[in-house]
């Protein structure tokens, strides 16, 4: 048995991702007890700075998903206060979030990523985007993704066959966030890839049994079948392994990750996102991956919050 | 390897595989958040019940009747109850003998043990497009394809309904039956008018059709009305259903069937097959309200709430909402239906508005074909009158900026029809 630690473990919050989150904090949380830590699961609200202090915690284990758990914002703020967190840092969170950005990034560090263009909900009411919507589809082709800039759960998110229906994808992901991305359709094999403590796990092959790995796909039991490592040829999952560190490392990121890709005709590694928030419920990618490589959920779970306390203290404010 | 998060597929019935999880769902988990105004429940107003004479009620049956109110029962449900429910059908002015009546576990039962009795996979049944969500769940779940038809101010439109038996009729296709929620219905607003009573029934002698009448909101009109029941006119053609949950309380579970005998008589060995007997208990608090409480001065107190709710919405919608938005003056029940143009999506749309603190019901949930989508729900029995214009303020500011956002990214293009949104008919301003 480790060392026993008081750890808060943080889920839920008003993200438009509070399900999911509650469902990965309960597994956490139950995996935490079972090793003699001393868990206290906090739904986030605006009493958790004091809650937080007041319980003089040892540690947070970070289980939310969507904003304010993976943009940074919740990371910042740990680091004021002074408590170790689990995975990334705040500027590593804040720059995976921001898809764009993001993808930015990957491509500065040579790293494929979909042909996009981002359009704000500024472009269109002050700048009269609506008359450019078709040179969307003439410089990317279709089909097309739209998807919201930033967020997950793929939430928000349009596949758009013909021209007509751009429109109103926009509008759709628009629900989500202030600008939408709209990515060239890659085809080819999906695969997930979680860095863990700067090693890849075996990449997770996403094959779902309907036509997309929507909300549904992702959260319901048996509606997505998985292989890990992916059936495709070593070569090929050690290229998307690579590919997967080389994005890790242009964000900076530590402890924990999750590399969304597309083998573009089962070859070309095209990056779609890097989850700094994974899920861990018991449908997610992550804890999917760790089975794979033979880690048990709480063990891992142990180690990232090992990983956390060793972390170097991002908290002293720089003068 | 190969990784399964779910080892038992191979082994779920066929129609277990439409059951998945939703995003809309998940959203509601955060609309159940304090900070949000949620529109979006069905809730009665619980709290205006009488709670000593609740309480006088429950410790009655348990210090008078303990020992068997613990017990198991019969599956029909307690004749006491049977004779109370008579009185409240009574009430409304429906005939019924307590044999007729077999007790469930809330309307809701009801019409999972009626879609039992009748829906093989694949087979029609005509409803209400939209309808209760509930119902249709209960036939979703049986794989019931389910046709809607639609609606205006006057209830369901059954010269469309006429067209539809005809169509099916040469088709050599047959509905099991038409499920109808005549008064005040959830979630349109709208009642049935008397003409189309009557027409409903002869259709149904006509086809030779079985009516499921849900009538939970009869007695909740706003000014005591009374409206004709279907089962009054036709009691051999109708499954006449009804529940305590808004005029007591929906945690007490109880709701009731009234049926033709043959019919009754499967809907109790169905339920005894799903769960033997009604909860004695409830059954017995249920009993007692109904013997000794002045049961119509409660309903009388609801009636009140929901007159005084249903107000503050309307008046709140009228002076906050954008231009082209429009909604029905409900008379009774505990929803207004709103349209809020074929530009919009309420399905799409509910992320930001609970992002915006206010949640409501997008209309796609209440058809079984995906239309609906430019409809929401709103609920006003729940929230309290200051919550209720806090809430629809945030909501018309939500849908005047997406109007504007809306024409400012369609620009020129075709908003996409919704000619064929069968929602549309569904009433406008009363
Ligand atoms: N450009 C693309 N080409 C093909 N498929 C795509 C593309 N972008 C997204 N998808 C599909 O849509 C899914 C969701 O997309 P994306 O990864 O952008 O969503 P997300 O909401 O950020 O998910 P997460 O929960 O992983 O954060 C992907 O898993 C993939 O199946
Ligand atoms: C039309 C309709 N039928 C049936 C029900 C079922 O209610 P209960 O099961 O609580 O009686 C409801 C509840 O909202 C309803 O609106």
């Amino acid at each position: 048995m480790p060392a026993p630690l008081h750890v808060a473990v943080l889920n839920g919050g008003s993200s438009l991702e509070r399900e999911v989150s509650l469902t990965s904090g309960s597994r956490v949380t139950a995996a935490l007890g079972d090793l003699g830590h001393h868990v206290t699961r906090l739904d986030v609200d605006a009493r958790l700075v004091t809650r937080l202090v007041d319980l003089d915690v040892d540690v947070a284990f970070l289980a939310l998903h969507g904003s304010t758990g993976e943009d940074g914002t919740i990371q910042s703020l740990l680091d004021l206060v002074g408590i170790p967190h689990t995975g990334p840092d705040a500027l590593s969170s804040a720059l995976a979030w921001d898809k764009p950005v993001a993808q930015g990034l990957y491509r500065r560090a040579g790293l494929a990523v979909p042909d996009h263009v981002v359009l704000s909900q500024a472009a269109f009411r002050d700048l009269g985007a609506a008359a450019a919507v078709t040179r969307v589809a003439e410089a990317l082709g279709l089909p097309l993704v739209v998807k919201p800039a930033a967020g997950g759960s793929s939430l928000g998110l349009g596949f758009v066959e013909e021209v007509g229906a751009l429109p109103a994808a926009i509008m759709g992901a628009f629900s989500f966030d202030d600008r939408v991305l709209i990515e060239r359709h890659v085809t080819g094999t999906e695969l997930a890839v979680t860095v863990f403590d700067g090693e890849p796990l075996p990449p997770v092959e996403i094959s779902p049994r309907g036509a997309h790995y929507d909300f549904s796909a992702r959260y319901t039991a048996g509606a997505t079948e998985f292989h890990a490592p992916s059936r495709l040829p070593r070569d090929r999952n050690d290229a998307a392994c690579e590919t997967a560190l080389a994005a890790c490392a242009a964000l900076g990121a530590r402890d924990i990750v999750r590399v969304d890709m597309i083998l573009e005709d089962d070859e070309h590694p095209t990056i779609l996102e890097v989850d700094t928030g994974p899920g861990l419920t018991t449908t997610s990618l992550v804890p999917l991956a760790a089975q794979a490589a033979g880690v048990a959920f709480g063990d891992l779970c142990q180690r990232l919050l090992e990983l956390a306390l060793a972390d170097p203290d991002d908290g002293a404010p720089t003068p | 390897m190969r990784l399964d998060t779910d080892p038992y597929l191979q082994h779920y019935a066929d129609r277990v595989g439409g059951l998945s999880a939703s995003a809309i769902r998940a959203l509601f988990a955060v609309a159940s958040r304090p900070e949000v105004v949620s529109f979006a429940g069905g809730m009665p107003f619980t709290a205006a019940l009488d709670f000593d004479a609740v309480t006088d009620v429950v410790a009655q049956v348990l210090a008078e009747q303990g020992p068997t109110a613990l017990q198991y029962g019969i599956g029909q449900g307690r004749p006491e109850l049977r004779e109370q429910l008579v009185e409240v059908m009574a009430h409304e002015g429906i005939p019924a003998h307590p044999d007729d009546l077999v007790v469930t576990a809330g309307g809701q039962q009801a019409l999972e043990l009626t879609a039992t009795c009748f829906v093989d996979p694949g087979d029609i049944v005509l409803a209400e497009g939209p309808t209760y969500v509930g119902g249709l769940g209960a036939l979703t779940s049986l794989q019931a394809d389910v046709r809607h038809v639609p609606m205006d101010a006057d209830g369901m439109q059954v010269d469309v309904l006429a067209d539809r038996l005809d169509e099916l009729a040469a088709q050599g296709r047959r509905a099991k039956y038409v499920y109808t929620i005549p008064n005040h219905q959830n979630p349109a607003g709208v009642s049935l008018s008397l003409p189309r009573r009557h027409r409903l029934v002869e259709l149904a002698e006509q086809h030779d059709l079985v009516i499921l009448e849900d009538n939970p909101y009869g007695l909740i009109d706003f000014e005591g009305e009374v409206r004709t029941s279907l089962r009054e006119l036709a009691p051999e053609r109708v499954v006449y259903v009804s529940t305590m949950s808004k005029t007591f309380a929906p945690g007490v579970r109880t709701g009731w069937v009234a049926a033709p005998a043959p019919i009754r008589d499967k809907l109790v060995l169905l339920r005894e097959a799903a769960d033997l007997c009604p909860a004695h208990f409830t059954q017995m608090v249920v009993e007692r309200w109904l013997l000794t409480q002045p049961w119509t001065d409660q309903i009388e107190t609801f009636r009140k709430t929901y007159r005084h709710r249903a107000e503050v919405m309307l008046d709140a919608l009228a002076a906050h909402m954008p231009d082209g938005v429009t909604w029905n003056a409900p008379t009774g029940g505990l929803f207004v239906w709103v349209s809020v143009g074929a530009e919009l999506d309420t399905a799409d749309l509910l992320a930001k508005a609970i992002q915006q603190r206010v949640a409501y019901v997008p209309g796609d949930g209440f058809f079984a074909d995906g239309s609906g989508r430019h409809h929401m729900r709103l609920n006003y029995s729940y929230p309290s009158p200051e919550r209720i214009v806090e809430g629809i303020e945030r909501l018309s500011a939500l849908l005047v900026d997406e109007r504007e956002l809306a024409r400012a990214v369609y620009g020129t293009a075709s908003v996409p029809g919704d000619r064929d949104d069968p929602a549309r008919a569904t009433p406008d301003p009363a």
